[in-house]
Order: C-alpha cells, then structure tokens, then sequence
C-alpha cells in the first residue's frame, strides 16, 4: 500500500518551498552577481553553508529558534497561534534554508554569465529595471532558472536530516517520504520501504535527465 | 571651440559636456560644446577614454559634471539631476551589436519600437528600407554576419527614436569589406534622419570619411577640437597618430566612372583625380578622401609620365621643419583645399622649395574605399 499522504505532505512542502525560493533566492542571486566587496563575500559563504553542514547541525540551530523561548519562534507563535517546530510552516521555513544554495547558485551564475551588455542595450532602448527583468533577463536566463527550480524542489523532496531534527514524525504534518522510509526500515516494513525508495529513486533520475539534457547546448552567444 | 564652415551646424542640436569621471586608474576630464547637426568624431589611441566618454553620456558609467542637450538637462550634478540611462534619448550602438538572441531580427527592432515615444517620427518601414534589411527580418540574430548585425543594431537603436546617436566603435569588430559596406549607411542614417551622432573610432580615416566635427582625445583629456579639416592637419594629430599616420582630407566630386579600369573620376578644384574604388559610386556625390603625408612627394616642374597617375599643382604655403627630423612636412594650397606632404629636409634644401612656389603634388596612393556622402 502506497502512503499517499506522505507523498502528497512531500510535494506540498517541495512546491511552497521552491516557490517561495524562487522569489528570495532571484533577489539574492540577483544582488550576488551584481556586487563586490567584503559583504558579498560574507553572504556568499553564508548562503554556500547548508550544502556543507551536516543537517542534524543546521537542523539543531534551527530547533533552538523556533523554540517558543527563542524569539523567533515567540515572534511566530504570537503572530499565527501555532509552535514553528513540529508543524508543517516549520518545515517550510527550514527547508526554505536547507535548499537556499541549489536556488542561489544556479542563478547566480545565469546572471554573471549574462552580463551587464544586454541590460545596457536594453537600457539604451528606454527598457526600464522592471521591463529589463522580465523582458532580458528572465528569457535569457531561462535554463538557470529551470536548473534552480528543479534541483530546489528535488533537493526538498530528498530531505530528512533537518526534518527529522525540527518536524518530526507527526503523520499529515511532518511525515514526509524521507522519514516514512527511515520509520518503515525500523520497523522492519521493507516492502513498504522499497516502494516509496524506489519512488525517489525514479523521480530523481528522470529529474537529473530534464537538467542534464536541458544543459547539454552550449550557452548562447550574446551580441 | 571654433566655428565650423558645416551650414547644418548652424542649427541647434548643441551638446554640452562638463565631466568628472573616475574608473579604476583612469581619470576622465572633459569640458566641450559640440555642435550639432551632423556626425561629430572622436579619435583616440585605445585606452584614451573615448568609449568612457560615451558611457557617461548615456548615462551607463556613474561620473559628475553636466550632460545638457539642447535644453535637455541629463545630468546636472550640482542640482542633483541625473537621468537613469533609460529615461535618456541616446541610441547607442556598440562595438559588438549586442542584438537580443531571444529574439529575432524583427523582434530585436520591435523590441525598441515599443519602447519609443509616440508618435514616431522615425518609422519600422523607412528604417529597414535605409539599412536594407528587409531580408533579414525572420532570420535569427545569432546567424547574421557582422555587418548585418551592425545594421540590425543600427536600425533597433534608430527606432528607439534617439536625439543622440551613440556610436562605439562600431566598424572596429568588422573586416574591410564589411566596414566598408557599413560605412556609407551610417553616413545615411546620420544625413536622412538628421539626427546628430558622436562616432567613436581610433582608426582617423573612419573619422575624416564620415565627421563634420572632430574632437580628439588623450588620456582622458581633449586634445584639439574643431571641424574636421583643421583637426585633420593639427599638430596634435600628428602627436597623437605619429608622423607616418598624418595627412589630409580632399573633397572631390565625381565626374565619371571607369569600370574597365574601376577607377572613379573626381574633380577636386578643377583639376582631376582618378581614384580606384571597389564599391560603386555615382555621378556628381562628393567623396572624402583623406591622403596621408607620406604618400605625397612633390616636384618643381611638371613629372614624366609614370605609375603615378595623380598630379595635382598648387601653391606651397608652408614648411614645416625641425631639427630633431629629418622630414619637412609641406602644405600645399590646392585651390582652396590643402594637401599636406612629407619630403626629406634635404630634399626641401636639393629642389630650392620656398613658399608661395608653384609645385607639384604627386598623389601615390589615395586611401579611398568607402566614404559615400550624398
């Protein structure tokens, strides 16, 4: 039997998160590849941090924040009447950290690849920063934004570390496929295991096959 | 700044320059009016500042100073005005055309048609028909050529309806063919539009073919200004491009065409000159024709026919010497056109030459293969 509320929590939690990061993740890609100097080195390193911690590390950092004494967790509590650690907005706000760099960089380097020249064309043309955005940028920077989004939200998906340290297993809430998988192999219910990993197993091979092959083209030439 | 002799100068279109910019070692510093109407050049040795130059004025490099067309304020430090890029009329064309390629040839020129003031004065129809591009117009950016990419450039930034034409160096990424295709459409452009342009070349033949007005530049600093003629024949060229660099512009009109031979046949005060040209050209244009120093010699009496097929006769009005060279430069008074040529001090001395003599102007080679000017 397939537990489909696992599955349908994970897709949840995998499509708030991406959308969410794709908002903050472009204004902060954005502002990387545009900037110089000691802060952009230290929001850089800052942003690079998830894809080396251990998650148990950033999931214990962000338990003691969310925690009703901490402030943010206080904040949050006053604010929407419900705890950030072990509830599904919880797990948003932390995935939101965890898969922060596979939106970031893939963006990033879209941008520093494209350049000041077509910006400034368009400029010369009375294109406007809102009008450049979404009429230069955006179209030529179309495959780092598939990449980004892709690898977000399979990235999401394949979460269990901080999950498990900040959501726990609470079935429709924080039971996503990651941790159904661990608690199945514990109980010895490897049928039940085996279906959901061969699941993931497929979902992110066919997800590198649609980033792979979309990169296989060399970039286009601009000018 | 001197008056030109240029009739369409009179009008305004007048470019007020006051700039302070600072990018990385360099320092850029210039104060200059600039008339308008008309193309005005700016020479320079790479690295002079020319393209910093236009970057301030379109607003792309953050500098302080003033930027005043006509009573268009773009950039008023001392009362905090600074217009984005955006909000400025300048069409600039870059060295390397910088099309969208997302978009096609036609989407490229709708792209700045939409963005353009109503109602346009410059129209999409009178633009690809000016740059012959009506071909091109569902290809994709990415397989044009060179000078194909440059006309696209040209008609998109044409189309944004510009008061300031911008152009960088936009011959430099081309070869000889293609530049010299590219050439007579600027010419056009600048002349069917009457819109004035600021032409960035460091190549000064590009310069004496296409400006009215020159301004030449040198780390950072204007080093003569005027029209093109008298630039052409300053000293501070000659400090700029090296003695075997200098020379002269001739204005001549045709008056036939050799195709046996392609040779066109120029009247220059009178007297005739044949001029080899690849690219066709018509009876009664004017044609530019900058001839350098070294490829005039001279001789008191009339020569013997040899290969050197050019002879002008005219008055020797000056002679240029120092001791530190060995070479005299010499003007000559072509009726009312000035040719300039580079001989041995020696030989100054051998042929007894004195001004006001009667001379003779041997013409080796005339550097012309494009410059249309109708």
């Amino acid at each position: 039997m397939i537990e489909w509320s696992a599955i349908w929590l994970t897709l949840q939690l995998a499509g708030v998160t991406t959308c969410i990061l794709l908002f903050l993740g472009t204004a902060l890609a954005w502002w990387l590849a545009n900037h110089d100097g000691p802060l952009h080195s230290l929001i850089a390193a800052l942003t690079a941090m998830p894809l080396v911690l251990p998650p148990t590390v950033l999931g214990f950092y962000l338990l003691l924040l969310f925690s009703p004494n901490a402030p943010l967790g206080q904040t949050w509590l006053a604010l929407t009447g419900d705890t950030l650690t072990f509830s599904f907005s919880g797990l948003v706000f932390a995935s939101c950290v965890y898969s922060l760099p596979f939106m970031v960089q893939p963006l990033q380097g879209a941008f520093e690849v494209l350049g000041r020249a077509p910006l400034e064309a368009a400029a010369s043309l009375g294109a406007g920063p809102i009008d450049r955005f979404f009429n230069v940028v955006l179209p030529l920077s179309k495959r780092g934004f598939l990449t980004a989004i892709v690898l977000t939200f399979a990235h999401t998906i394949g979460e269990f570390g901080v999950v498990l340290m900040v959501g726990g297993n609470i079935p429709e809430q924080t039971r996503v496929i990651s941790i159904a998988i661990y608690e199945n192999v514990e109980t010895l219910n490897y049928a039940q295991a085996h279906t959901l990993a061969a699941l993931l197993m497929t979902f992110s091979l066919v997800v590198l096959l649609v980033v792979y092959a979309g990169n296989k083209r060399p970039p286009l030439r601009i000018g | 700044m001197q008056a030109t002799n240029d009739p369409r100068c009179a009008s305004g279109n007048m470019l007020t320059l006051k700039l302070q910019a600072h990018v990385e070692d360099f320092d850029l510093s210039i104060s200059e009016q600039l008339p308008g109407p008309g193309i005005c050049g700016l020479f320079g040795r790479s690295g002079s500042g020319k393209s910093t130059l236009l970057r301030c004025i379109a607003g792309f490099q953050a500098c302080r100073g003033q930027v005043i067309l006509d009573d268009q304020i773009w950039l008023d430090s001392a009362r905090g005005i600074n217009l984005p890029a955006y909000q400025r009329p300048v069409g600039f064309v870059f060295q390397d055309a910088r099309l969208f390629p997302h978009l096609s040839v036609h989407g490229n020129l709708a792209f700045s048609l939409r963005r353009a003031p109503r109602p346009a004065s410059i129209t999409f129809d009178e633009v690809i028909d000016t740059l012959a591009i009506s071909g091109l117009l569902e290809r994709s950016v990415v397989n044009l050529s060179g000078g194909e990419r440059q006309r696209v450039a040209l008609g998109r930034t044409l189309l944004s309806q510009p008061s300031l034409l911008l152009l960088d160096e936009p011959l430099s990424a081309l070869d000889t063919q293609s530049k010299a295709e590219l050439l007579p459409f600027i010419q056009r452009i600048c002349d069917a539009f009457k819109i004035p342009a600021l032409f960035v070349s460091h190549a000064i033949e590009e310069v004496a073919q296409l400006a009215d007005h020159t301004v030449l530049l040198e780390q950072g600093r204007i080093q003569a200004a005027g029209a093109t003629t008298e630039v052409l024949e300053s000293p501070q060229l000659t400090d700029l491009t090296g003695r075997t660099d200098s020379g002269a512009l001739l204005t001549g009109r045709v008056v036939g065409y050799d195709s046996t031979y392609q040779l066109a046949m120029l009247d220059c005060a009178g007297q005739s000159l044949a001029v080899p040209t690849m690219t066709p050209v018509t009876i009664a244009q004017t044609l530019k024709l900058f001839i350098r120093s070294k490829d005039v010699s001279v001789a008191t009496t009339e020569p013997q026919p040899s290969s050197i097929r050019n002879v002008l006769v005219g008055t020797l009005t000056a002679i240029g010497t120092t001791d530190e060279s060995p070479f005299a430069e010499l003007s000559i008074d072509i009726g009312g056109q000035y040719l300039s040529a580079r001989v041995t001090r020696a030989a100054v001395a051998d042929l007894d030459l004195h001004t006001q003599d009667r001379i003779y102007a041997l013409v080796k080679t005339v550097s012309f293969d494009h410059g249309v000017n109708p």
